[in-house]
């Protein structure tokens, strides 16, 4: 069985992100940029497949700006097989959205016929977590989100999810995209032995065009904004008082 | 001159360790700390992830970094605890270097697969009880008998001998010739019969680092052990001078991962601790403590990058990594105390960072050189430069 990683490359985690002066978005110029948390994890999943003799090879995929390169080369260097780039854009700022990535990736899968997607069950730049379930629905395969486990056995595949009111394991037929949540693994540090192997392993340059998919926005991104600063808090005299303010000035209670 | 890794795959390999540095490493500082050793795990970790052959040529194994790049990667990596570093220190230094350098094809194939990979450490040994600074005087003998040596002698402080497989040992070959030019190195197997590594010394800082004497009784070697071969019989101080010249350069990106450490939590520390009704990172004098750390690092790590980069154009910097030794560890030195000086009493506690950074750098000023000897090599340079 082969298996689909499609990997996003967004603002590292770590960086503070700052708010454009015109307020179309997130200022990217210059910023350090990594792989997609949850698409680490995902590409984690995937090789250990690979590495318990489940899976024959695992495809990474992105699509994006042309720098979008170096984060397949991190997924290679993790140790995915071999890598799709398709070039939709050579704007940092223009963020494919959901439908447009989700029409590609069926197209991939359409040619590459692979038993299973696994996904990263959002992005953390705009946190729309809706890819995987379009992709599934393009497909007509099963969808199993928000992994915390996943066993494929045979034809099917039993995931367990973490859902507000806990756990909870579903059993979904294959093939099937499943979108990962953070505690399924910890994904591996590349070694730098293999992050120089990675540079020779395939890397196909694609475009939109090439599938047929037209990815121009549907979506208007209206106004961002910096998240309101907080206010200093009071301290309050007594239970009664606090009581009082979380009634009557919070209204929470 | 040195050409090292591709620059698009260089920078991968500096965030990875960066990550590394900051997400496993730094996490298990205090552990180090009380338990006096790295656990093993970690160990495995950084051997897993290629860092003991960072210098050692891909042909053999490793990543063959040139020394800009290089020393790009120890300052990421001694963005950590000192003590992490220590252990590939000598793997990627000192231990491995001569080989590299002046190794036979012989000696290079037998030994650098397994210092790449850190399934062999390597150890330099050349500091004695009665000799360190004056290393040319080194009393250690390596007799002739028949067409073996016999090595005889105490070594001190060698760093990780007690994991050794393998150490480089300078020994007097010429009795009559009391200086450098009667030194030779050898390859010396660690289970060689005759070799007693002893208890490790117990040190000020770097906990967890392990630096011990090392004893020669009778050590019988082949004259093949020479490193470099019999062609290089007497010529040993010459090699441990050369790999002694990048490794300054090593060390003066040590002094700058740890001086920005230091200032980065001496920073936060100024902006969260108030008194007299501001953060105290809005006093002047706080002010001029920063300043002075952050000036002192942008000219540290512009000297190792330019000095690096010489030493990778031209195969050589003595000049440039005496300064940049120099330089850095006395700069890192002060920066160290202006951090702690930031934490007012916190500082003087050991539940926070800075106390153990403290000590932990204050090593840099003394092994590999001390800033008197860079101080020696800087003055007598720049002297015979001018005189005619
Ligand atoms: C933790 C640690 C790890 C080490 N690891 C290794 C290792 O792996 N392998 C190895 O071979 N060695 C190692 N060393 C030894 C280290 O290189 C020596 O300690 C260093 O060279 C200084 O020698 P010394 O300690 O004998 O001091 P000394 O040479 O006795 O110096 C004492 C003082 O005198 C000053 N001094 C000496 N000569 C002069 C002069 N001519 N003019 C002015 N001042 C002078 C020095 O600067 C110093 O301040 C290690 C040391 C330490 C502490
Ligand atoms: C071992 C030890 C024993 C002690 N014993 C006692 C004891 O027995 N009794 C007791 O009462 N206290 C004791 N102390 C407390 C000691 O006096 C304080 O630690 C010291 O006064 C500094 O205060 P602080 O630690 O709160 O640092 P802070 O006052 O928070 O200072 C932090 C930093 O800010 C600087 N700073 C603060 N204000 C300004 C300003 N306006 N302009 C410029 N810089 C400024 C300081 O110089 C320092 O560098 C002890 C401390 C230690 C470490």
């Amino acid at each position: 069985m082969k298996v689909l990683v499609p990997v996003k490359r967004v603002i590292d985690y770590n960086v503070k992100v700052r708010v454009k002066g015109d307020g179309s978005g997130v200022d990217l110029a210059n910023v350090k940029m990594s792989m997609n948390p949850f698409d680490e994890i995902a590409c984690e999943a995937a090789i250990r497949m690979k590495e318990s003799g489940a899976v024959e090879e695992v495809i990474a995929v992105s699509i994006g700006v042309k720098q979008a390169q170096e984060t397949l080369r991190t997924a290679l260097a993790m140790g995915c097989d071999r890598a799709i780039l398709i070039v939709a854009t050579d704007d940092v700022h223009t963020d494919i959205e959901p439908l447009a990535v989700a029409k590609l990736l069926k197209a991939v899968v359409d040619a590459e016929e692979p038993g299973l997607v696994i996904c990263g069950k959002q992005a953390i730049d705009n946190d729309m977590n809706a890819t995987g379930q379009m992709l599934s629905a393009l497909l007509g395969w099963s969808q199993a989100t928000f992994a915390s486990k996943i066993d494929i056995d045979g034809d099917h595949a039993t995931v367990k999810r973490e859902v507000d009111g806990g756990m909870q394991s579903i059993k979904v037929k294959m093939p099937a995209v499943i979108s990962v949540d953070l505690r399924l693994n910890e994904p591996r540090y590349a070694s730098l032995p293999n992050i120089m192997k990675a540079k020779k392993k395939p890397l196909d340059e694609k475009t939109p065009e090439d599938y047929g998919v037209d990815v121009s926005p549907r979506l208007e991104v209206v106004k961002t904004a910096e998240p309101p600063e907080r206010d200093a808090g009071i301290i309050v005299k007594s239970v009664d008082e606090l009581l009082d303010k979380l009634k009557n000035e919070a209204g929470v209670i | 001159m040195l050409d090292g890794v591709d620059d698009d795959v260089f920078e991968s390999l500096v965030d990875t360790v960066d990550r590394f540095a900051r997400n496993r490493l730094i996490p298990a500082e205090r552990t180090v700390e009380q338990a006096n050793a790295v656990p093993e795990e970690i160990v495995a970790e950084m051997r897993a992830m290629g860092l003991f052959g960072l210098s050692t040529p891909q042909e053999f194994g490793g990543i063959g970094v040139n020394a800009a790049q290089e020393s790009r990667l120890i300052e990421a990596l001694c963005y950590a605890s000192l003590s992490f570093r220590s252990l590939i220190g000598t793997n990627v230094g000192i231990g491995s270097q001569g080989f590299v350098m002046d190794g036979t094809a012989k000696q290079k194939a037998r030994w650098l697969p397994g210092i790449a990979s850190g399934e062999t450490v390597a150890s330099f040994a050349l500091t004695e009880p009665d000799t360190g600074s004056d290393a040319g005087g080194i009393r250690t003998r390596a007799r002739r008998d028949g067409s073996d040596y016999v090595i005889d002698g105490t070594k001190r402080y060698i760093t990780n001998a007690v994991r050794a497989g393998v150490f480089t040992v300078f020994a007097r070959t010429d009795p009559d010739e009391a200086g450098a030019d009667g030194v030779s190195a050898f390859v010396v197997p660690a289970d060689t019969p005759g070799i007693t590594v002893a208890t490790p010394d117990r040190k000020m800082g770097q906990r967890g680092t392990k630096t011990s004497d090392v004893i020669f009784d009778g050590v019988r070697l082949p004259e093949t052990a020479i490193l470099g071969g019999p062609a290089m019989l007497n010529r040993g101080f010459r090699t441990a001078m050369k790999v002694l010249d990048r490794g300054r350069i090593h060390i003066g990106a040590m002094a700058v991962g740890q001086g920005q450490r230091m200032l980065d939590i001496a920073t936060d520390y100024a902006l969260e601790r108030s008194q007299f009704g501001k953060p105290i990172g809005q006093h002047q004098l706080v002010q001029g403590l920063i300043a002075d750390s952050q000036a002192e690092l942008h000219a540290m790590r512009a000297l190792v990058r330019a000095t690096a980069a010489e030493y990778d154009r031209d195969g050589a910097a003595v000049l440039g990594a005496s300064c940049t030794k120099y330089f850095c560890t006395e700069a890192v030195g002060r920066i160290a105390d202006r951090a702690l000086q930031i934490h007012g009493g916190a500082g003087y506690m050991c539940d926070y960072d800075i106390e153990r950074l403290y000590r932990d750098v204050r090593l840099l000023r003394i092994y590999e050189g001390t800033s008197q000897i860079q101080q020696i090599v800087i003055a007598r340079r720049t002297l015979a430069g001018r005189s005619h």
